[in-house]
């Protein structure tokens, strides 16, 4: 009867989501996919002109340099932020005190905006620099590590808090029982904890590599690209190119389809492959 | 172990649901909320409103935003026709522009900032040649005319170059050894490189930081280089070659491009090394605290030095940029032009005709003339300004300017609309930072600035036999838009 009942209300819930969901996603993926092959002004004057715009973006060598750039500083924090988060977050299991005031604290720069965050760390790294006579905009390398130190410090108390349910989420007679065998805990960190928080680990890694490639404010605030646009990750590449440059809007939407591309294939080639290392309970 | 995954997804889902929701309540705010400011403005209007002409003026100058607004108030409390100014924040003009004028209630007045703009918004602009707005102009340099339609108006004439100190130059002129003893001797630039190194030498004596402020390389400050500062080899180079815009250009001047920006790297308030993080603020406020004697910025600046520091007018003088070209005894300011009105000939006919009537207003009535010269401070290229001397601006470099002038001197002219594109710009300026920092050699700038223009110039004539050929297939595509129209609206 329930389960009738559900059916029979399910278009009534689902509709407001499907409905913001059409407005907010569909209907601007389709038109920006339309406008990927127009040559326009406004969005409201698009002609079609084929694939130019396609040939046209790897004609850019700062696009070329910016995927490049975007895919070393995803690999990167995807391995930092998770080895942190989950060091951090194996030691906030142990029962340590104040585990909790730990845990807010850790969390809370996930609270504070990209682009504050960004104006505040320019200052951060700056003012070390200055020591030595130099600043973040001076070359892209301080500008990538830059970027890498921050999305750091926001987001490993995102995936610390995630972690932190999977641990929780293993039952401890299993490791009680491995240690009873005689395992390390090495070992049972390697044969029982880390197959158990495989979930978690699908989870994390899935949004620290897609945040990764979808940075902008921080990138924006930070060094905005400085020097001569090299430490510009992709989707400020894109921004700039949409609006920075007379003429290369279609280029700047091409750009952002490929973008997509590029990180919806990844996203799913990531999550088959965690998800194989799942395990059953 | 699931049931964690499905509730971390769940959660996901809800916060992505909530996210969309929220922008959409946003957007919707943002359209209570102009909606709002258009009918406070048309509240008194109401009446009057019935032919529906309005105005929408997408403003340009931060620096003038509010002076704009009480002047479309003003017309509104007289004329009765609702005048709304938005004013594009510092650097996001473009955003706006392209945002704005997709929207139904598209600005009715919009800014382009020369030759390089107008071939991207010329469908835009509506032809201005009947109105006495163009009529009033003193002279065609001041429009922007494509295929004889005047496209778009100069509203005001601007002028760069070197502002000094008179109070710590003076004060200089009068040490033991100083290379001159009247800013008059400066009139070439191994006379100001002298004078400028021996600056930087007595800089603890003078109780300065350096000849000159920081030549900062952040976005708000690098324009100053890799355009205005770029203006003058390409000046000399046009003027060689009797030409007012070039294919290839073959960087004649280069070598003084160098010799000047050295100049200014060299006798700075900072380190080289720490120019890619210098704003245009910093090199604003070190000038205006009495830091350095030097500071390359324009007669829009005029406000921003006052505010920040203690200076008054009669410590404001400005020399040209000599960079060494030859007969530069003889050169004046940089003088121009980036600020073109144009009317969104997209825009209903009411509104077009109410627009105009507004700018021939501003430019034609006691209240706008004044709102302009005095308030804002402008020069502009109009006729009826020359009426009475109340119209002329008090700012003290615009009268700089005009001193030069007087004497003869020839204005510099504005060349870098004729830069084939921004990216040029901005080869240019990394080049020149990397140059400065020591990360790279002068070849690289000559490479962006000689191969970079070909590139560039090549890149949009493409594109304009591209936009040809486009013009046969739009008709074709027509059936394919109102399908994505049907789309979009489904």
């Amino acid at each position: 009867m329930t389960k009738k009942n559900l059916r029979a209300y399910f278009p009534i819930f689902a509709l407001p989501t499907f409905i913001a969901f059409l407005i907010g996603f569909i209907v601007p993926f389709g038109l920006g996919i339309y406008l990927s092959f127009c040559k326009f002004t406004t969005v409201n004057d698009a002609v079609p002109i084929g694939t130019k715009n396609y040939t046209d973006m790897f004609k850019d060598p700062e696009f070329i340099h910016a995927l490049w750039y975007t895919a070393a500083f995803a690999v990167v924090t995807v391995i930092t932020i998770n080895l942190f988060g989950f060091t951090i977050a194996m030691l906030l299991t142990k029962g340590i005190k104040g585990t909790n005031l730990f845990r807010t604290v850790f969390f809370m720069p996930n609270l504070i905006g990209g682009i504050v965050l960004g104006y505040i760390w320019q200052l951060i790294f700056n003012g070390i620099l200055t020591h030595f006579g130099l600043t973040l905009t001076y070359s892209e390398v301080y500008g990538f590590w830059g970027l890498v130190i921050i999305t750091n410090w926001q987001q490993i108390g995102y995936v610390m808090i995630i972690y932190i349910a999977g641990i929780q989420n293993v039952p401890p007679e299993l490791i009680e029982a491995a240690k009873i065998d005689g395992a390390t805990s090495f070992q049972v960190l390697r044969n029982v904890i880390l197959p158990m928080v495989m979930p978690s680990i699908t989870i994390c890694s899935f949004l620290t590599l897609t945040n990764g490639f979808k940075l902008f404010d921080q990138n924006l605030a930070l060094t905005n690209g400085l020097p001569g646009n090299r430490s510009e990750l992709l989707a400020l590449n894109i921004y700039n190119t949409f609006y920075g440059r007379v003429g290369y809007e279609g280029v700047g939407q091409a750009k952002a389809v490929v973008f997509s591309i590029i990180v919806g294939a990844l996203a799913v080639a990531q999550l088959t492959f965690t998800n194989k290392k799942e395990v059953q309970q | 172990m699931k049931d964690l995954k499905k509730g971390i997804a769940l959660a996901m889902a809800a916060s992505l649901s909530v996210c969309a929701l929220a922008a959409c309540g946003e957007s919707g705010g943002n359209g209570g909320k102009t909606g709002g400011t258009t009918s406070a403005t048309g509240g008194d209007t109401t009446a009057t409103s019935a032919e529906g002409g309005k105005v929408y003026y997408l403003n340009f100058k931060p620096e003038q935003a509010d002076q704009w607004k009480a002047l479309a108030a003003a017309y509104s409390a007289d004329k009765g026709v609702e005048v709304k100014v938005e004013t594009a924040a510092s650097g996001t003009y473009e955003e706006q522009r392209k945002s704005e004028m997709a929207k139904t209630d598209a600005p009715t007045l919009f800014q382009v900032n020369g030759p390089v703009e107008l071939a991207a918004w010329g469908d835009y602009c509506y032809d201005l040649k009947d109105t006495s707005l163009y009529k009033n102009l003193k002279s065609d340099d001041f429009a922007l005319i494509q295929n004889g339609e005047v496209k778009g108006v100069a509203y005001v004439i601007e002028t760069y170059g070197i502002i000094y100190n008179k109070t710590l130059l003076n004060k200089y002129f009068e040490t033991d050894g100083a290379k001159a003893k009247s800013v008059d001797e400066i009139n070439t630039f191994a006379k100001f490189k002298e004078v400028v190194e021996d600056i930087q030498a007595k800089k603890d004596d003078l109780g300065i930081n350096g000849a000159f402020t920081s030549a900062g390389m952040d976005s708000s400050s690098d324009w100053r280089f890799k355009t205005h500062l770029a203006n003058l080899p390409i000046y000399y180079e046009y003027k060689a070659d009797g030409v007012g815009s070039k294919a290839a250009i073959e960087g004649k001047y280069l070598d003084n491009y160098h010799n000047i920006w050295d100049l200014y790297i060299n006798n700075a308030t900072c380190d080289a090394k720490l120019l890619s993080s210098k704003t245009g603020d910093d090199a604003n406020s070190e000038f205006a605290l009495g830091e350095a004697v030097f500071y390359q910025n324009g007669t829009w600046a005029y406000q921003d030095i006052l505010n920040a520091g203690e200076l008054t007018d009669d410590d404001l003088g400005m020399l040209p940029i000599y960079i060494g070209a030859e007969g530069e005894e003889n050169q004046g300011l940089c003088t121009g032009s980036e600020n073109y009105w144009c009317v969104n000939a997209k825009a209903s006919e009411a509104d077009i005709k109410a627009t105009i009537d507004f700018l021939e207003w501003v430019i034609t009535s006691d209240e706008g003339r004044t709102a302009m010269a005095t308030d804002m401070g402008f020069v502009t290229p109009f006729k009826t300004f020359d009426e009475d001397a109340k119209y002329q601006p008090t700012n003290k470099l615009v009268q700089a300017a005009n001193e030069y002038i007087a004497a003869g001197k020839t204005a510099v002219s504005w060349n870098f609309p004729t830069i084939p594109s921004e990216k040029w710009k901005d080869g240019v300026g990394a080049a020149l930072l990397d140059y400065a920092q020591g990360t790279g050699d002068w070849d690289a700038v000559k490479t962006a600035f000689v191969d970079g223009w070909k590139t560039e110039y090549d890149a949009a004539h493409a594109g304009d036999t591209a936009a040809a050929d486009d013009g046969a297939a739009a008709e074709e595509s027509t059936a394919e838009e109102e399908e994505a129209a049907a789309v979009a609206a489904n």
